[in-house]
C-alpha cells in the first residue's frame, strides 16, 4: 500500500529539515522517496509531521510494574475506560495496565519505548508484558550494575570476560544494552545498607561504583554494542550529590568509543533527580548548572531528564535503598523487590505536589537542566515514567519547555512554590524551544542515543514510522498558547507506524502487535563459552533456578527485532 | 514408611522439569518415563512426586454432558465444546473461576472470553491469600526472591504456615538447609523459628516455637512493633506470650543480617484476616530500619501467583475482576466469586484447573448444584459431580508445557515431558476453541440484530 502525507510541515531533525512545507511518501511500511499515481492521499496541508516519538527510558513492563498494580488498585481505578470496538478496556494513571500504556503512547505519536530496568532472573515476566502491550516496539535493558558476576570482574579487570559475559546474557535475556543502576548500592541494599558516592566500596565484594562503570563502560566499547552504558548514579535524590553524577560521568571520559551508530560513551539517564547543591533537604540548592556545564562541555555524555509532572505517581527503581530512604520521608505503603545475585528493586506512592516546596523544586531543577543543556541531541525528554510522572504528561512537559511565560506564570500565581526560583535558576532562564528542538528531544536524539538504523528519522528505506499534530506552526504563537501545545501534542491527529495508520483524530483505530528489540552480539562465541563454563559452578549453587530454565525461550519474544553486531567493530 | 527401591526400569529421564504442584515450583525434577509414562520422580518432594507419578489416578479422560437424566455422558470434542459455548454465550453474569494450575497461555485465551461475554475472573486467591492481597494494598510488599534468601539470611521465621508439610521443599531448597554465598555452613548458620498456635512439624524442628495464642496473630505482631519502637509493654503477656519474651524476640530480630519471614493461611484465616497481615507488613518495614528484612507469602498452588500477576498487568487489579459493564471492576466482597454465588447472581459457572465442589462453603456450593456449571480440568473431584459439561484438559509441565509464577515472582517456563491421553486436549487448546466459538455465536448474534 502506497501513501503520501501531503502539505505537512515536517520537522526532521535528523535530515536538517525544520519546518518545511513537503509531502512524506511511504509504501509497504517504509518511508520512500516516490509513489505512483494510485498513492492514497492524506491531506496533512500545515500540520506538523515529525518521526514517530522514541522514548530513551521508561518503566512500562516487568515485575516491578506488576508489583505496582498489585498493590495500588486505588491508581488502577483512575484511568478505567470502557472497551470499544478497536481497543480493550483500560486502567491506571500512573501505572496503566499493558493496553493501556500501548493506547496512550500512540495517542501521543509514539511507536517506540525503552523498558528501562529488566531483571535478568524475571526476564520472561518483562517479555510477556511487552507482548501484552500494543503498538509499541519496546527495547529492554538488563541491569547488571549489581551482578555478583560482574562486581567480580570489575574487581579483578576482567574485561574481556566480562564483555563474554555480557554478550551471552544479553542473548539469554533477549535484551538491548546495558543498564546499571546505583552501582554497588543496591547489593549493599541485601543487607539494608547503601553506597555514598563511586568510591564507596560494596560490602563484602570490596569494589566500588567506579570500578563497575569503568569495567562495563569498557566491555560494551569492546563489543561495540548499539547503545552506550545507561546509567542512573549513586545518591538519587540527595541534595549535595551532583559531584557524583559529574564524577560519574567523567570517570568514563577515556573509554574510547566503538561504534559509528551513536555519539556517546554513557547516558545519564533522569539527570533531574541526580543534580542537586547543599547539604539537607533544608539547605537544598540547584546543581542542574554544574551538570548542565558538565554536559555542555563533553560530547560524550547524553541524558535524558525525568521531569517531576506535579502529579500523584508510584515511584520505583531497582535502587531499592533510596525507595526505603522514601518511604520514610512520605510514609506511604513500601513495596520492595529484591533479585538474587543480580538487583533489587523499590516502589512507593508519592504525591509531587506544586504545594510542596521539595516537588516544585524538582519541578524546577527538570526544567533547568532542559533550557541550560544547549545541544539537543544530547538530551531527551522523558519523566522516568512513572517515576517522576507519568508519560501522558509529555504533552504538557513540552508546552512549558515552548513557553517562558507560562513557566513564569506557574511561579507567579503559585502553582509551584518558591523554592522554584528561589533555590534554582529557572526564574532567569527565558529560553523557550522552538518546534525543531522539541522533534529533536522527543524522537531523533534518542533514536541515535540508541543508535536506530530503522527509526527516528523519515529518511527513504527507514521505517513509516510518523507522527502528524493537529497543528500549524506558522500560525500558533507556543509561547502564549501553551494549552493548545499540550492538547495537540497528546491527541496525534495521525500515527502512523510501519505505514500503518494506529491514530486518526486522536483516537486508536488499528490495534497491533508490539516488537521487542535485542541485541545479538557475533563473533564472541567462544569466550561466551569459556565464561559460560567457568560460571556454570557457581550458578547452580547459588541461584534457585535451573539454567535451562533461566532464559528467555524463543517463543516469549514472538516478534523480535534483532540488531547483530559484530563484536570489536 | 515401607521401604520403596529406587525405580530403574525405565526408558529415559528428562531433565529440569517443574513441579506443578505447589507455590516453590521447584524446577528440578527429574522424570524417569517409560512407555510415555512418568514411572519415577527424582528430586520433589512425596506430594508432587504422587501428584506428577499418579497422574492417571480418577483422570478425566473424554468429553461429558450431563443428560436428562443427570448422568454425566462422553460425548465428542466438538458436542462439549459447543454445548459449553452455547451456555457462556447466553450467560449474563457468567464467572470463570480458577486458572490456578494452569498456565499464562491458557490465561490469555480466558481473559479474551472473559472480556467478550462480560464475565468475572477470579482465582483460588479469593479463598486462600485474599486477605494478604488485600494487607499488601494496605501496608506494602516487602518481597525478595528466594535465592535471596538462600544466600544472605541467618534467620528464617515461618508463621501461620507449617511448610514441612505443605511445601515441604520450601526449607531444604530455599530458606534454612541450603547453603548459600553469605551462609556457607547451611542449616548452622541460620536461626529458624515458627510462630504459631500449633506445634507443627516445622515447628517441631525449629530453634524457637513460639505458640501464641489461636486468634493471637495480631496482639502479638503488634506487641513486637511496640518492643521495636521502645514503648512499654502494660500487660505481662500479650496473646499467651510473656511480654519478657516479646522484648527479647525483638531484640533478636533487630540484629540478625538479614531476616525472612514467610507466612501462610495462619495468618490470613485467623480472627482479624489481612489485619494480621498488615501488622505482620507493618512490623517487618519497622524492622527494616534496624537491618534488612523480607517477607513472601506462602502461595499453594504452582500458578496461583501467576493468575495475580497476570490480571495485574493485563487489567490492573489482580483478582475478582468484573467485567461486565464493559471495563474491568475489582471491588472485594462485590465482585468475588464466593460473594456472587452466596448472592446467587452468577448464571453460568466455568472451573478451570480448580475443584470448588470441594473447597467452596456450602451456600455457595448448592448454588453452582442449580446453574450450568463447566469443567476444565484433569481429575474426577467433587466439581465434577456438580458440573454439566466436563471438557478434560492436560497436565501442564507434565503433558503441556507453559508459564507459571513462582510464589516469589520468578517466572518458570515448564516444560513438557511426555504426551497428554490421546482423548484430552490442552487447556490453552480448549480455552482458544472457546473463545472462537462464542465470538461466532456472538458475530452471528450481532448480525441478526442488525437486520
Amino acid at each position: 500500500m502506497e501513501y503520501i502525507l501531503k502539505n505537512g510541515i515536517v520537522y526532521d531533525p535528523a535530515n536538517n529539515i525544520a519546518g518545511e512545507k513537503k509531502d512524506v511518501m511511504f509504501k509497504d511500511g517504509k518511508i520512500v522517496e516516490n509513489v505512483s499515481s494510485d498513492a492514497k492521499v492524506l491531506d496533512v496541508t500545515d500540520k506538523i509531521v515529525m518521526p514517530a516519538g522514541v522514548d530513551p527510558h521508561a518503566h512500562v513492563a516487568g515485575p516491578k510494574l506488576v508489583v505496582g498494580r498489585l498493590y495500588r488498585p486505588e491508581d488502577s481505578r483512575k484511568g478505567v475506560t470502557h472497551k470499544t470496538d478497536v481497543c480493550r478496556s483500560e486502567s491506571g494513571f500512573s501505572i496503566p495496565s499493558c493496553p493501556a500504556t500501548g493506547y496512550r503512547y500512540s495517542r501521543m505519536g509514539y511507536t517506540t519505548v525503552t523498558e528501562a530496568a529488566m531483571p535478568p532472573l524475571e526476564a520472561k515476566h518483562t517479555h510477556e508484558e511487552i507482548t501484552a502491550i500494543p503498538n509499541l516496539d519496546i527495547t529492554p535493558l538488563p541491569l547488571f550494575g549489581n551482578n555478583w558476576f560482574v562486581m567480580q570482574y570489575a574487581k579483578e579487570d576482567k574485561i574481556e570476560e566480562l564483555a563474554a559475559f555480557i554478550s551471552a546474557w544479553l542473548k539469554l535475556t533477549k535484551g538491548y544494552g546495558i543498564k546499571i543502576v546505583n552501582p554497588c548500592g543496591t547489593e549493599a541494599w541485601g543487607w539494608g545498607m547503601n553506597v555514598h558516592g563511586i568510591d564507596d566500596p560494596a560490602p563484602h565484594w570490596d569494589v566500588t561504583g567506579r570500578e563497575v562503570l569503568r569495567a562495563l563502560a569498557q566491555a560494551n566499547e569492546m563489543l561495540g554494542l548499539p547503545h552506550s552504558i545507561h546509567v542512573h548514579p549513586n545518591d538519587l535524590g540527595h541534595p549535595g550529590n551532583f559531584p557524583t553524577t559529574v564524577n560519574t560521568l567523567d570517570c568514563v571520559k577515556d573509554i574510547e568509543k566503538n561504534s559509528s551508530v551513536r555519539d556517546q560513551t554513557i547516558h545519564l539517564t533522569h539527570a533531574q533527580f541526580h543534580s542537586y547543591a547543599g547539604t539537607s533537604w533544608r539547605d537544598v540548592e540547584s546543581g542542574a548548572d554544574k551538570v548542565a556545564d558538565y554536559i555542555n562541555k563533553n560530547k560524550h555524555v547524553t541524558c535524558d531528564i525525568g521531569q517531576i509532572t506535579l502529579d500523584e505517581t508510584t515511584t520505583m527503581t531497582a535502587d531499592g535503598p533510596m525507595e526505603f530512604d522514601l518511604h520514610q520521608l512520605n510514609g506511604l505503603k513500601w513495596a520492595n523487590k529484591d533479585i538474587e545475585l543480580e538487583t533489587g528493586s523499590g516502589i512507593v506512592p508519592f504525591i509531587y505536589s506544586g504545594k510542596a516546596p521539595v516537588s516544585s523544586f524538582q519541578w524546577a531543577v527538570g526544567l533547568e537542566l532542559f533550557l541550560l543543556i544547549k545541544d539537543p541531541w544530547q538530551l531527551c525528554l522523558t519523566t522516568d515514567h512513572p517515576h517522576a510522572g507519568p508519560f501522558i504528561r509529555y504533552p504538557r512537559i513540552i508546552s512549558w519547555l515552548m513557553s517562558a511565560e507560562r513557566r513564569q506564570e506557574m511561579m507567579d500565581n503559585l502553582e509551584v512554590r518558591v523554592w522554584s526560583y528561589k533555590r534554582t535558576g529557572l526564574g532567569t532562564l527565558d529560553r523557550e524551544y522552538d518546534f525543531n528542538e522539541i522533534a529533536t528531544i522527543t524522537r531523533a536524539s534518542a533514536a541515535r542515543i540508541y543508535g536506530y538504523q530503522d527509526r527516528g528519522e523519515l529518511t527513504p528505506g527507514y521505517n513509516a514510522d510518523i507522527a502528524v499534530y493537529d497543528l500549524n506552526p506558522n500560525d500558533i504563537d507556543p509561547s502564549k498558547e501553551p494549552a493548545a501545545i499540550e492538547k495537540a501534542f497528546g491527541n496525534a491527529m495521525y500515527t502512523i507506524k510501519n505505514g500503518e495508520i494506529l491514530v486518526k483524530d486522536g483516537e486508536v483505530v488499528k490495534v497491533v502487535p508490539s516488537h521487542t528489540l535485542w541485541t545479538d552480539v557475533k563473533g564472541f562465541e567462544e569466550q561466551e563459552n569459556a565464561v559460560m563454563e567457568k560460571i556454570m559452578p557457581t550458578f547452580r549453587r547459588f541461584y534457585t533456578v535451573k539454567f535451562e530454565n533461566y532464559k528467555v525461550h524463543d517463543h516469549f519474544a514472538p516478534n523480535p527485532i534483532v540488531t547483530e553486531v559484530q563484536a570489536g567493530k | 514408611m515401607a521401604y520403596e527401591p529406587p525405580v530403574t526400569d525405565y526408558d529415559e529421564i528428562v531433565e529440569n522439569c517443574t513441579c506443578a504442584f505447589c507455590g516453590c515450583n521447584c524446577d528440578d525434577l527429574d522424570y524417569l518415563v517409560k512407555d510415555g509414562h512418568v514411572v519415577g520422580v527424582r528430586h520433589a518432594c512425596r506430594l508432587g512426586a504422587s501428584k506428577i507419578m499418579e497422574d492417571m489416578d480418577q483422570r478425566l479422560m473424554v468429553p461429558m454432558i450431563r443428560d436428562e437424566t443427570g448422568e454425566l455422558q462422553e460425548v465428542d470434542w466438538d458436542t462439549a465444546l459447543d454445548k459449553a459455548a452455547e451456555l457462556i454465550a447466553g450467560a449474563i453474569r457468567p464467572i470463570f473461576y480458577g486458572w490456578s494450575e494452569t498456565s499464562i497461555e491458557t490465561m490469555k485465551h480466558g481473559i479474551r472470553l472473559g472480556e467478550l461475554v462480560g464475565a468475572v475472573l477470579d482465582n483460588q486467591a479469593t479463598i486462600c491469600h485474599g486477605p494478604s492481597l488485600q494487607a499488601v494494598q494496605n501496608a506494602g510488599y516487602p518481597i525478595a526472591t528466594l535465592g535471596e534468601v538462600k544466600n544472605r539470611a541467618d534467620m528464617i521465621v515461618y508463621t501461620g504456615s507449617n511448610p514441612m508439610n505443605s511445601h515441604p521443599r520450601h526449607l531444604g531448597r530455599y530458606s534454612t538447609f541450603p547453603r548459600g554465598w553469605f551462609r556457607q555452613r547451611g542449616r548452622f548458620d541460620r536461626t529458624l523459628i515458627t510462630m504459631d498456635p500449633k506445634y507443627s512439624d516445622t515447628a517441631k524442628m525449629s530453634d524457637i516455637w513460639i505458640g501464641f495464642e489461636q486468634n493471637g496473630d495480631y496482639g502479638f505482631y503488634n506487641a513486637i512493633r511496640a518492643a521495636l519502637k521502645g514503648k512499654k509493654i502494660d500487660q505481662d503477656y500479650v496473646s499467651g506470650i510473656p511480654k519478657e519474651d516479646i522484648m527479647e524476640l525483638a531484640e533478636a530480630m533487630k540484629n540478625v543480617q538479614f531476616g525472612a519471614l514467610y507466612f501462610g493461611l495462619g495468618l490470613t484465616h485467623t480472627l482479624s484476616k489481612q489485619r494480621n497481615i498488615d501488622m505482620a507488613i507493618e512490623m517487618l518495614t519497622d524492622l527494616n530500619e534496624y537491618t534488612k528484612w523480607v517477607l513472601t507469602p506462602m502461595r499453594g498452588h504452582f500458578n496461583v501467583n501467576g493468575f495475580n500477576i497476570f490480571m495485574a498487568f493485563e487489567m490492573g487489579f489482580p483478582y475478582g475482576v468484573d467485567f461486565c459493564r464493559g471495563y474491568q471492576r475489582y471491588m472485594n466482597g462485590e465482585t468475588n466469586t464466593i460473594d456472587l454465588l452466596t448472592r446467587k447472581e452468577c448464571d453460568v459457572f466455568m472451573v478451570i484447573a480448580a475443584d470448588p465442589g470441594a473447597h467452596y462453603p456450602g451456600g455457595a456450593v448448592k448454588h453452582l448444584a442449580e446453574i450450568p456449571v463447566i469443567q476444565v480440568d484433569i481429575h474426577w473431584g467433587p466439581s465434577t459431580e456438580i458440573a454439566d459439561v466436563v471438557l478434560p484438559g492436560s497436565f501442564v509441565g507434565v503433558e503441556a508445557a507453559g508459564t507459571s509464577y513462582r510464589m516469589d515472582g520468578v517466572p518458570i517456563y515448564m516444560k513438557k515431558a511426555i504426551d497428554k491421553p490421546e482423548t484430552c486436549r490442552d487447556d490453552e487448546w480448549i480455552m482458544r476453541e472457546l473463545l472462537e466459538r462464542v465470538q461466532k455465536i456472538k458475530d452471528q448474534e450481532a448480525a441478526v440484530a442488525s437486520k
